[in-house]
């Protein structure tokens, strides 16, 4: 088995009216199955721009990307929606579901531009399997602004996992949550990543990005670090102690 | 297909959340189509009054009517020249193959007696044939017949009007009415025909055979036209030609003094009118369905604007340009076919209540109904398509960051 995400020499220019910006400057890398990385780096780094071209938003100006084992460069743009639908699940900061839609029907969304049939009971069926995934099983019929942010991201990671992806592209996924809630979508991401599924990760939070597996640390378009996280926290222990510590506040 | 049902859903979803928008977009569509049904029913309602009225007048009717007639230098109007006689009408009978019915014609008003009352009408001296081309039916007794012309009998056939204006109710067959104090037995009653396309009311009249009026009323020798059934409408033109080289060759080398109109003609000029008419009004109405495709297109494209984040994230999940731009399509293909719909049930609904309550003509046809829709429907795909098109070509980074 090859690697999942397998890039070489990857740059992207853009045109912003007269200036040239050159965000990602030749990156290769390499991540294996199973991986859970998270990419790090200050704004202006070049990290959103690789995770646009990693999730087939983008395509790279030069260099070469194989995503499981497919040469996605120079696909045109129907062909990047079809590998975004069948291979790739979606977390983003600000959430991104659509409003006035139930949680259900915003998990089903991938479902619906899936290039195989997939008949509505089916649909529904696995957008179910995938709420419960999250522990939201009872929040099915409930709209984006009756739910809270850490619920939000929830469905959004439900949504993400619907069409039973390869690869799981999170940016920013835990930007706009309080500590308490980002550390339960880590420990979500952490159950997801033990059953198999390959996790990337944008984020500059040091302390979120202690529970993934491994760090790509980015500055001008290019990698400057990469190393393996050597004490991962893990979620679940670091929920309880929290939990413990919001007790004692009570207590005392 | 699924995909294309589901693409269905989502468009209606679309329009389900923003109700008043909807309602206000397709109000243009509404009002558009509810003119083009209204307008055009109407029209063709005219339309076939005015065709109705034509027919009233007889089939394949062709009348000459006697020229001006110049004496000392003052020229007099069509029909003062006194030169058509009761031998011409009898010759054309005779020489002209393809007709089927001739009835030379006497006009005076007159008062009539009747019953101890009076009443000023119509007095009309005829053949026997003039009910045959007038397609004119007889409610009681019989038209008198060839001989009663013949011995210029004093036998009357009256106007439903005259009945009633001086029978009140009774029947007035066998009865005798007083013209210039003759008396004529009366032997039918004619069924009614209404007011004619001329604006005078048809059954004001009374008949009686073209030998006795001129004898006993006017005591003129000549007809004030001579009415000519064709066989058929084709023959019409050629028979017109061959009456008008007849006459002429009776006036050997003098100026015409007649002149012989086809009821085609007149036809012709009325369903032209009411065709330009039907043409302006579906034309007006035209324009206000033109403007309500514009309110679509508006609304679609504050629609894409508003939703670009929607756009990007059906994108960044799987949804190809196609998808994007079938979604707007039948979001405005929907706005546009149920306002249409809508606009038909009213415009129906309009011309039912014009019929009824105001005894207008107005005439839906299906073909105006099924037009409206398939326009309604061209109208949302062409004015849908631009800003859907739009959203389809978004760029999904672009539209996700949108805010």
């Amino acid at each position: 088995m090859n690697a999942i995400i397998e890039i070489d020499g990857v740059h992207k220019t853009y045109q912003t009216g007269d200036v040239q910006v050159h965000a990602v400057r030749g990156i290769s890398l390499r991540i294996e199955r199973g991986e859970f990385v998270a990419i790090m780096g200050a704004s202006g780094s070049g990290k959103s721009t690789l995770m646009n071209i990693l999730g087939c938003l983008d395509r790279p100006t030069s260099g070469r990307y194989l995503l499981d084992d497919i040469d996605v460069s120079d696909l045109d743009r129907d062909e990047l929606a079809e590998i975004r639908n069948e291979k790739i699940g979606f977390v983003f900061q600000g959430f991104n579901l659509l409003s006035r839609t139930s949680a259900l029907e915003n998990i089903e969304l991938p479902t619906l531009y899936s290039s195989k049939t997939i008949s509505a009971e089916e649909q529904r069926r696995r957008a179910l399997e995938a709420l419960e995934l999250v522990g939201l099983k009872d929040r099915a019929d409930h709209q984006p602004n009756q739910l809270s942010g850490g619920q939000q991201q929830r469905v959004a990671i439900a949504r993400a996992l619907v069409n039973e992806p390869r690869l799981l592209l999170a940016d920013e996924p835990t930007g706009n949550l309080d500590t308490q809630t980002s550390i339960e979508v880590m420990g979500i991401f952490q159950k997801l990543n033990a059953q198999g599924i390959t996790i990337v990760m944008v984020t500059h939070e040091l302390d979120i990005a202690s529970y993934t597996k491994r760090n790509v640390i980015m500055r001008d378009g290019q990698i400057v670090t990469d190393k393996l996280v050597a004490d991962r926290l893990n979620a679940e222990k670091e929920l309880s102690e929290l939990r413990e510590a919001q007790k004692a506040i009570k207590l005392s | 297909m699924m995909r294309f049902l589901a693409t269905i859903r989502i468009a209606l979803r679309a329009l389900r959340r923003n109700k008043l928008r909807t309602f206000l977009t397709m109000l243009g569509m509404i009002i558009g189509v509810t003119a083009v049904i209204a307008m055009v029913s109407i029209g063709n309602g005219a339309k076939s009054q005015v065709e109705g009225q034509i027919a009233s007048l007889g089939q394949n009717v062709l009348s000459v009517f006697p020229g001006s007639l110049s004496s000392g230098g003052a020229r007099g109007g069509w029909g003062s020249a006194s030169t058509l006689t009761p031998d011409e009408a009898e010759l054309i009978a005779r020489e002209v193959p393809g007709v089927v019915g001739v009835s030379g014609e006497v006009r005076d008003r007159q008062q009539v007696m009747a019953n101890g009352l009076n009443w000023n009408t119509m007095i009309q001296g005829e053949s026997p044939d003039y009910l045959s081309i007038r397609a004119w039916g007889l409610s009681e007794g019989a038209m008198f017949s060839e001989t009663d012309v013949r011995s210029a009998a004093k036998v009357a056939v009256i106007g439903k009007t005259v009945a009633d204006q001086l029978f009140a109710g009774n029947d007035p067959v066998g009865e005798t009415i007083r013209i210039r104090n003759i008396p004529f037995k009366i032997v039918g009653v004619l069924t009614s025909k209404g007011v004619s396309f001329f604006g005078s009311d048809q059954d004001d009249t009374v008949i009686i055979p073209n030998t006795s009026a001129m004898r006993r009323v006017t005591g003129r020798q000549y007809l004030s036209a001579i009415l000519i059934q064709a066989s058929a409408p084709k023959e019409m033109a050629r028979i017109q030609t061959e009456i008008a080289t007849l006459l002429q060759q009776r006036r050997s080398g003098r100026e015409p003094d007649f002149t012989v109109r086809s009821q085609l003609e007149l036809a012709e000029a009325a369903t032209a009118t009411s065709r330009t008419m039907t043409a302006l009004l579906g034309g007006i109405a035209c324009v206000s369905l033109l403007v309500g495709g514009i309110g679509i297109m508006n609304i679609m494209l504050v629609s894409v604007t508003e939703r670009t984040r929607e756009i990007g994230i059906r994108m960044a999940v799987g949804a190809k340009g196609k998808d994007i731009l079938l979604q707007f399509l039948i979001e405005a293909v929907t706005l546009s076919v149920i306002g249409g719909v809508i606009g038909i049930v009213l415009g129906v609904g309009i011309s039912k209540l014009l019929a009824t309550k105001m005894n207008w003509p107005a005439l839906t046809s299906v073909t105006s109904i099924l037009v409206a829709f398939v326009f309604s429907a061209a109208v949302g795909i062409f004015f849908g398509f631009y800003p859907a098109r739009k959203a389809s070509s978004l760029d999904p980074i672009e539209a996700l960051r949108y805010e």
